[in-house]
């Protein structure tokens, strides 16, 4: 959305007038551009705004409040502490996604303590902090809950480094805390005293998330707390609180929206299973239910009181049968997104084909990613039957086992609003299973019907004809991964040729060389990064690149006795910053 | 799910080359590992272990293995089943001394999971390492010993192997989250499906349930079975030296400590199961311990067999009676005998850990 043009004429009009630093013939005073422009919070918008003119970038940097920063290594805490002086929220994104598959050293980087010592002193009104992969020691929240007197939300996805020490720190002194969010956290055993931490007169929290971190936490002091944090709204305990426990916490709180269970495994007396019965009865608010570990048929009925506000039903942690989750799904009529398990098998994907019809997302996770063994797990057919039944999808991650030609092509008819579509045919380079031929036909008929499509990531044998269909056709793709596939360096050419939008690629084991990457010379400064392993590179190649492109920052991680010649595994990133500092031995910056 | 503790990490540090976790070709440079990898979770190579004496037999320079610690205990009960406690194995596995670098090199067959291999598995590393600059797209096992964990193996098997897929051998892939990969281990399958126990391989359907610690009066049970058998189970973790993938076991299943040391004799002990080949070379390198019984209660083996009561210390088993054992312990664990000695510190220490390495 662009800045209304007639404004933006007014303005350049005066341009030739002002040298640029004061602008006495503007029609609008600073202040009301500043009003104006304070209203704007897309970053992509006001990242557009602050290129028009020298007054609208100042007027930007000066109201902009939320921080969004998808590579941290792109731009230095410095150079941010300069422009920006009033953030109060900031959104920041380490890793490459392959670190969440353990392609990279544990010590990559993505440290977020050089970013809180600035934010300590450039930001002290900052409230809240939302991290990505990356890496926060104890020390760095230690910092963080000394330094922001108005602190509320913190939000940490992927990270690891923290321990019990650090959480302490958090609960211990940040007293106005709204939001606790830890999720897919990579250090799970941590230690649980942080929980007891939060002082007794503290009521603030609104929503608090510890399920993926598996440490025994006080119940007592869950309970307390839970009791006492009246606007609590979402609540995700981890699988260590019972049944009985989650019923006597949710008789504390009957208006949550979002609640993630704890274990479902326990022996309940038919009093305690009547009490959970009507504790998920009373929560008539639930939007959102995850968690579930170990729910069987038995249990799972509990549940059914709660689900007829549901519009995200995450069972992804359990392994369901396709009846169970059959007799769920009747209940929850208003599901837009749904992540199982493929031991639902196809027969649970048909009964989600026909329980919801306002589905937008599914996301169906291997419950046994090495098992060869095509009696489990979901095929094509499964997927036939969501779309069948579900039109609105647009985001589907799907594991199977084995995957056709045709039944993609009729999906895609079937679904033709897909924004992010991740199939992933779990053994590499398998074709067709009916026709053996490659799946390129599948992916091209994605990315042809797709218009829509953001997201792409493919997987079965695929030859370059599968990126020629996507350079001409997924003219909005902005994410692509790739893995096992490919003939030759033609393939990766013509994604980077052909994609205007591509913003993030990412390639592994396939067979692309210099000439594949070096075709993408002027692109990737309009990407936010590229990562290769276990391609054709060598450090010829990337050293040419990094010489051409002197504002890409070319990493080399390199295996230790390999030789002088292959680079194993190149990350590529556009960065106003130079080459990072802290990068361990191991990544060479060329 | 725990990570390593100091006392673990401190083990491997000290037998550089039994925790072998990941197939690697690296250099000698032995002397960092363990620290700085992340879990090979993708590439279910996490599996293959060699409890501590196995590797010593073999010279430096002949094990030309990087160590890399896993993050233990979170593998698939599949998995872990057919590769506890297994030596070194080759590649092939189907030919007795058939060396791995043809299967790196996407020759042999890999009806394996995830192995150990040594530098005796390729024999031709440097001509694979060339060989690999031309191939199109296979990867050559290389690993760094800084922890990198960019191990790889061939992407490109040959066969589809029965039983045990490709897939498995290959790191971060199938692309499945950390998170999300400790979650599956920690909880296994649901015990309420025919299906499940009509399927004789699928040991795992033993495995069941998932124990917990105890809050208040919990005891961890099953729940009642589609069938309508009622049964309590009593399920606590079982950990090995040595070995980072820990296993459950339902005591109520058990009368006595014999039939306890039976059993965790059986699964930490490798067995003749699914698919599980092993080559000559490998049956020379297991240690004692591990082809014979262990023999956990006598005090005659290399290893004894300890839990952690209910005030977090840790006991050797067979003591206090069998039900009183019940009422108090919390989770086992096999350790060295020749570790027994700091039976009371160690455990102190290990409770400080905070996360995997």
């Amino acid at each position: 959305m662009d800045p209304d043009p007639k404004k933006s004429k007014v303005l350049t009009s005066n341009l030739p007038n002002s040298n640029g630093s004061s602008h006495p013939h503007s029609p609008f005073p600073d202040e009301v551009l500043e009003k104006v422009l304070s209203l704007i919070d897309s970053h992509k918008d006001r990242n557009s705004v602050s290129l028009v003119c020298k007054d609208w970038y100042n007027a930007e940097r000066w109201t902009r409040s939320n921080l969004f920063i998808g590579n941290c290594y792109s731009v230095s805490p410095e150079i941010v502490a300069r422009r920006f002086t009033k953030i109060k929220s900031v959104t920041l994104k380490g890793k490459p996604r392959f670190s969440d598959f353990n392609m990279l050293p544990r010590d990559w980087g993505a440290n977020v303590h050089s970013w809180m010592v600035t934010f300590a002193k450039a930001y002290p009104f900052l409230e809240e902090l939302r991290l990505k992969r990356m890496r926060v020691s104890d020390q760095s929240m230690e910092l963080l809950a000394k330094s922001f007197p108005h602190f509320r939300a913190l939000s940490l996805s992927s990270c690891d480094g923290f321990t019990d020490d650090g959480l302490k720190a958090i609960t211990t002194h940040c007293g106005n805390l709204t939001e606790l969010d830890i999720q897919d956290s990579v250090t799970a055993d941590i230690g649980g005293g942080w929980l007891s931490c939060f002082p007794e007169n503290f009521s603030s929290l609104e929503i608090l998330n510890f399920s993926s971190l598996s440490s025994e936490v006080s119940f007592e002091a869950l309970e307390r707390l839970v009791s006492r944090c009246r606007s609590l709204r979402v609540l995700k305990v981890n699988d260590i609180i019972t049944l009985d426990q989650l019923q006597r916490l949710l008789v504390h709180a009957p208006l949550l929206t979002e609640l993630g269970t704890g274990s479902f495994l326990q022996e309940l007396t038919p009093r305690q299973y009547e009490d959970i019965e009507s504790a998920f009865g009373n929560c008539k608010n639930l939007r959102v239910l995850s968690g579930l570990w170990d729910a069987t048929s038995f249990y799972i009925p509990v549940l059914y009181g709660a689900c007829s506000g549901l519009t995200f039903l995450n069972m992804s942690d359990t392994v369901l049968q396709s009846g169970e989750l059959a007799k769920l799904l009747a209940h929850c009529p208003n599901l837009r997104r749904l992540w199982v398990t493929d031991s639902v098998g196809d027969k649970g994907l048909e009964a989600v084909g026909s329980s919801c019809p306002l589905l937008e997302e599914l996301r169906v996770f291997p419950a046994d990613p090495y098992d060869l063994d095509h009696r489990h797990g979901v095929t094509e057919l499964g997927f036939l039957a969501v779309s069948r039944g579900c039109r609105k999808l647009r985001y589907v991650l799907y594991f199977c086992r084995r995957m056709t030609n045709a039944a993609v092509v009729t999906i895609v008819q079937n679904c033709p609003d897909f924004t992010h579509f991740r199939l992933c045919i779990m053994n590499p380079r398998q074709p067709d299973y009916l026709t053996n031929e490659p799946m390129d036909e599948a992916f091209g008929a994605v990315a042809k019907t797709c218009t829509k499509l953001q997201r792409l990531s493919v997987s079965g044998l695929l030859t370059d004809t599968t990126f020629e269909y996507i350079g001409k056709y997924a003219k909005n793709l902005e994410t692509l991964s790739v893995a096992f596939a490919g003939s030759s360096d033609r393939g990766m050419q013509c994604v980077l040729e052909g994609c205007p939008k591509l913003r993030k690629l990412e390639i592994r084991d396939c067979p692309f060389g210099n000439a594949a990457l070096l075709s993408g010379l002027k692109k990737y400064e309009m990407m936010r990064s590229l990562w290769m392993s276990a391609c054709n590179l060598t450090m010829k190649g990337c050293r040419l690149l990094a010489r051409e492109m002197p504002r890409l920052n070319v990493e080399v991680i390199k295996d230790e006795g390999s030789d002088e010649i292959q680079a194993d595994k190149v990350y590529v990133y556009r960065s106003v910053a130079g080459p990072r500092q802290d990068a361990p031995p191991i990544v060479l910056t060329l | 799910m725990s990570g390593f503790s100091q006392k673990q990490k401190a083990e491997l540090r000290r037998f550089p080359g039994s925790m072998v976790v990941v197939v690697v070709v690296g250099t000698n440079n032995n002397s960092r590992q363990g620290g700085s990898c992340t879990p090979q979770r993708g590439g279910g190579s996490g599996g293959g272990v060699i409890s501590g004496g196995s590797m010593s037999t073999l010279s430096r320079e002949e094990n030309n293995m990087v160590v890399m610690s896993s993050e233990e205990s979170s593998s698939f009960p599949d998995e872990s089943e057919l590769e506890l406690g297994l030596g070194l194995s080759l590649g092939g596995g189907k030919a007795k001394n058939k060396p791995a670098a043809a299967a790196a090199a996407g020759g042999g067959s890999w009806d394996q999971y995830a192995r150990i291999l040594t530098a005796k598995d390729f024999p031709s590393v440097v001509s694979a390492k060339a060989s690999s600059s031309s191939s199109s797209s296979s990867s050559v096992t290389k690993a760094s010993n800084n922890g990198t964990c960019g191990t790889k193996r061939t992407a490109e098997p040959p066969s589809s192997p029965p039983g045990r897929s490709a897939v498995s051998q290959v790191v971060g892939w199938p692309p499945i989250r950390t998170y999300r990969m400790n979650s599956l281990a920690n909880h296994a399958k649901s015990p309420v499906t025919e299906d499940f126990f009509s399927t004789a391989d699928k040991c795992e359907s033993k495995n069941i349930i998932v124990d917990k610690t105890n809050h208040g009066s919990n005891a961890n049970n099953n729940v009642a079975k589609e069938k309508g058998r009622l049964k309590t189970s009593l399920f606590v973790k079982v950990n090995m030296d040595g070995i980072p993938i820990g296993r459950k076991v339902d005591l109520n299943a058990h009368s006595c400590y014999k039939t306890l040391a039976h059993a965790l004799d059986d699964m930490f002990r490798p067995s003749a199961a699914v698919g599980a080949k092993r080559s000559n070379v490998e049956e020379q390198v297991l240690i004692a311990a591990t082809r014979q019984p262990l023999r956990l209660l006598d005090g005659s083996s290399d290893f004894v067999l300890t839990y952690e009561d209910k005030e977090g210390d840790w006991m050797l088993v067979g003591d206090v009676p069998w039900e009183m054992f019940l009422n108090s312990v919390r989770r086992l664990r096999i350790m060295r005998t020749a570790d027994v000695n700091g039976l009371g510190t160690h455990e102190r220490n290990r409770k400080q850990s905070t996360g995997p390495i």
